[in-house]
């Protein structure tokens, strides 16, 4: 018998272009709270999809008790006692707590003898006493949808609990919480550890970490890094050992040089209480500003919010010393404000369309004749020069860009913002998604645009991109902004004591 | 370079590729032509005349309603704006001294006075539809399913449900007008109109900042408005044109029938939609050109043609031409998925 509940072994998992888990492991103790710590793109998610049967492992093998198992799917992983809340939630908010609990395991009575019915009864009770049982207010028949984020959060930490599991996941469950929620999902987390489950903890807050688990494995670039006792850790030594790596990427020499203050802006705060906050910074003309910070830092959202695809309350935008009003996207543009969106494919390639529309539809105004006409001659010019200036890989203008891989398609979206001469470029990890060689070719591309003058906004969840282009970083850490850090004198470790900052 | 050899192999593999990817209209074209030398007049310059005839109305009201399927919606009102454009053409245009004048009080009125009265009520329908759509955000199949209800209502109110009849001669005499004489084959007047109207929304959705809008909203709704495309009131443009479209093709219509009545251009949308959708436009969005259009509805219109040739009971037209909508989409959902 072994002392592990549960154990993986060995575990590997390609996507597409990237080695996602590379001989990861990890060992759960029954009883015991597991911290699973890295950072973005360490691969702790990836490896917790493997186990609950969402992913297949390239290599590897799951042990329970010490009997090698096979997880096939969510169900399976259910039915061996496995249980997982997700860090992105899927409840359906238009029906009741109790059915949201006991989906897809909904308890049954036969009518008649043989018709199967659901036994509205028993689910609703048995809901009621599970939330009494994990102390949450909430009436079994009350909509899901009537709930706060963080209120479905626990609602869901409910449901895993009610599966009996022996293995519990709880992949960033704090991350929308109050203290107060924290306190009491720390207190259903205790009952379960004396009940004997085994418990994976995925959280990037450290004070939490050190309060509630007892080993800390800690994971980077898919490695498995080592596993410790949490009692003899502290936090500066977890994110040395989550960072310690050489910056293996090689970036272009920068030739900018950061002139006058060009983009102001002034106590930026979302509609959304839970998003951005009184957030101020300035970037000068050619200046490279790089915007570090965890996942769910909300920093897409400021940048969105100042590009006007998301709303804000207060704060003002200020170009070359003008107020900007931006309501809309086109609005930021007619101001010489141009975003890169995070995700290509949801909102910036249009898949079934040409290049040559895909590059012009930000700027056709410029390419009219009588006012009206689209003279394809000069957008054709436009396709020619971007082909030739980015080295964009296509056989001609009308080629779909569904067609080209991802690194040609982020060239040509970058040439439809360049073709408008924007004078702030936000970019939104400009290189998630695409191949080394690319990647150089876009540093080179975001250099040359600073040389020219322009100011730069790049979000990067990519620690050695961050430090190796930026010339200032602001860091976010839950909706704020924590802190600058000058480019030369920025380290891994100072980046990652603001990006985890929390109130 | 490329050898003039090499350039015919490309040709001959478009072509195939053409026919591949249009399974449909090969079928169809097939089996016309096969219904063609099996019965006797199918190929007649009367049948070629009605044809044409057919196709032209159809063709205005296909390129209305492919705007609303580009961008990924529909307008299941088109076929009662066709109705009531009709209705209220025929009721204006009837002559003085006709006996059964629904409204005596209405003077006798130009027939082109008409059209523009008939193109601004169609305009505005589209501006309502286009409103609830890109405003209110009602998907446009709910949309039109609604105002294609209350369209219709207007109508039978407007005409008390009384067939209209008795229009001023010069009307029905100029739209439903010939030249040329082929060895005995006329050019219908219609004919002009839909190719001018063909060559309007080819150079619309090619050379114009509306179309270029119009492929993107289809292609990726969020791209486009964040790339600065105001998508409102292009879908609000979009609509418009097409109410534009079905008014006139209901003024040309109760012209070429020589009377109007309010079950006028019942079916006429799917009719529209199955025409479009054969001829490429995907309902997935982004994808469709006007060439496209009028193969598809011109396959449709053959189609239909054949069905009567082959003395089918004309009760089955519904049955086929519901299936061939079916079938039609079905196919393009398929290539759609192939490349995912």
């Amino acid at each position: 018998m072994s002392e592990y509940l549960l154990e993986m072994k060995g575990v590997s998992k390609a996507f597409p272009g990237v080695k996602a888990l590379d001989h990861a492991q990890l060992q759960l103790k029954p009883g015991h709270v597991h911290a699973l710590m890295g950072e973005n793109g360490a691969g702790k998610s990836t490896l917790m999809k493997c186990m609950f049967g969402i992913y297949k492992m390239d290599e590897g093998q799951i042990y329970m008790n010490g009997e090698p198992v096979t997880i096939k799917d969510p169900i399976d992983a259910l039915s061996k006692g496995i249980a997982m809340v997700h860090q992105e939630l899927q409840p359906i908010p238009a029906r009741p707590i109790g059915e949201n609990i006991y989906l897809g395991r909904y308890p049954l009575k036969k009518v008649l003898g043989f018709i199967p019915m659901v036994d509205h009864e028993k689910m609703y009770s048995d809901t009621d006493a599970l939330l009494k049982k994990v102390k949450l207010p909430f009436d079994s028949r009350q909509l899901v949808g009537t709930l706060s984020t963080s209120q479905m959060q626990l609602v869901e930490i409910a449901k895993a609990v009610s599966a009996n599991c022996r293995v519990l996941i709880l992949d960033e469950p704090t991350s929308s919480l109050t203290q107060r929620e924290v306190d009491s999902l720390f207190d259903i987390i205790e009952d379960l550890k004396n009940d004997g489950v085994a418990i994976v903890y995925i959280s990037h807050k450290m004070d939490e970490i050190l309060r509630i688990s007892d080993e800390v494995t800690i994971m980077r670039d898919g490695q498995y890094i080592g596993t410790w006792e949490a009692k003899n850790l502290t936090t500066n030594m977890i994110i040395t050992k989550m960072v310690g790596r050489e910056l293996t990427n090689l970036f272009p020499k920068r030739e900018n040089v950061p002139g006058e203050v060009a983009f102001e802006v002034n106590d930026f705060t979302s509609i959304n209480p839970k998003s951005f906050r009184h957030v101020s910074f300035n970037i000068r003309k050619g200046e490279i500003l790089g915007i570090g910070g965890l996942v769910g830092a909300q920093r897409t959202e400021l940048m969105e919010g100042i590009f006007g695809i998301r709303s804000h309350v207060s704060g003002e935008v200020k170009l070359n010393g003008k107020t900007l009003k931006i309501d809309r996207p086109k609005n930021a543009i007619d101001h010489g404000v141009a975003m890169l969106t995070e995700s290509r494919r949801e909102s910036g390639i249009m898949g079934v369309l040409s290049i040559a529309d895909n590059i012009s539809i930000a700027s056709l105004n410029k390419y009219l004749d009588y006012g009206c006409v689209i003279n394809s001659g000069k957008v054709e010019n436009l396709v020619q020069e971007n082909v030739h200036k980015m080295n964009i890989k296509t056989p001609s203008s009308k080629t779909l860009i569904q067609t080209l891989s991802g690194g040609n398609q982020q060239k040509v979206i970058i040439g439809r913002w360049l073709a408008n001469d924007p004078d702030v470029l936000i970019l939104d990890e400009p290189t998630r998604g695409i191949d080394v060689g690319a990647k150089y070719e876009i540093y080179c591309i975001i250099a040359e645009l600073a040389k020219q003058g322009k100011s730069i906004l790049m979000i990067t969840s990519e620690m050695a991109e961050l430090l190796g282009m930026s010339d200032r970083i602001m860091v976010m850490c839950d909706g704020r902004c924590t802190g600058f850090i000058d480019g030369k004198e920025a380290t891994q470790e100072k980046v990652m004591a603001l990006a985890t900052q929390f109130e | 370079m490329t050898s003039l050899s090499d350039r015919k192999a490309g040709f001959g593999a478009k072509l195939l590729a053409t026919a591949k990817s249009n399974p449909i209209v090969v079928l169809l074209v097939g089996v016309s032509i096969i219904v063609g030398f099996t019965t006797n007049n199918f190929f007649s310059w009367g049948n070629l005349g009605n044809l044409v005839s057919n196709t032209a109305i159809r063709f205005l009201i296909a390129l209305g309603v492919s705007g609303c399927l580009i961008t990924k919606g529909t307008d299941l009102s088109a076929g009662r704006q066709v109705g009531l454009a009709a209705c209220i053409a025929g009721v204006l245009i009837q002559r003085g001294d006709y006996t059964g004048r629904l409204y005596k009080s209405i003077p006798e009125m130009n027939m082109w006075a008409v059209l523009l009265i008939v193109i601004a009520i169609g305009a505005f329908i589209g501006l309502v539809n286009g409103w609830i759509i890109s405003r209110l955000k009602v998907p446009p199949f709910i949309t039109t399913l609604g105002t294609q209800t209350i369209v219709y209502g207007i109508c039978l109110v407007f005409t008390d449900a009384q067939p209209i009849g008795g229009f001023q001669s010069n009307y029905t005499r100029l739209i439903t007008g010939r030249i040329g004489n082929v060895s005995g084959f006329y050019l219908p007047y219609l004919l002009f109109v839909a190719m001018v109207f063909g060559c309007l929304f080819w150079f619309l959705y090619n050379k114009m900042r509306y179309g270029k809008y119009m492929y993107a909203i289809g292609g990726n709704e969020v791209a486009a408005e964040v790339s600065g495309v105001n998508t409102k009131n292009t879908l609000l443009r979009i609509y418009i044109t097409a109410g534009i479209m079905y008014a006139l093709a209901g003024y040309l219509l109760a012209a070429k029938s020589g009377g109007a009545s309010a079950s006028m251009g019942m079916g006429y949308e799917l009719e529209a939609i199955a025409g479009c959708t054969i001829g490429g436009v995907s309902t997935t969005g982004g994808i469709g050109t006007v060439p496209g259009v009028l193969v598809g509805v011109l396959v449709f219109e053959l189609l239909k043609i054949v069905l009567q040739f082959l003395g089918v009971n004309p009760y089955y037209n519904y049955v086929v031409q519901g299936l061939v909508i079916v079938v039609a989409v079905a196919l393009d959902i398929r290539k759609y998925i192939a490349k995912k």
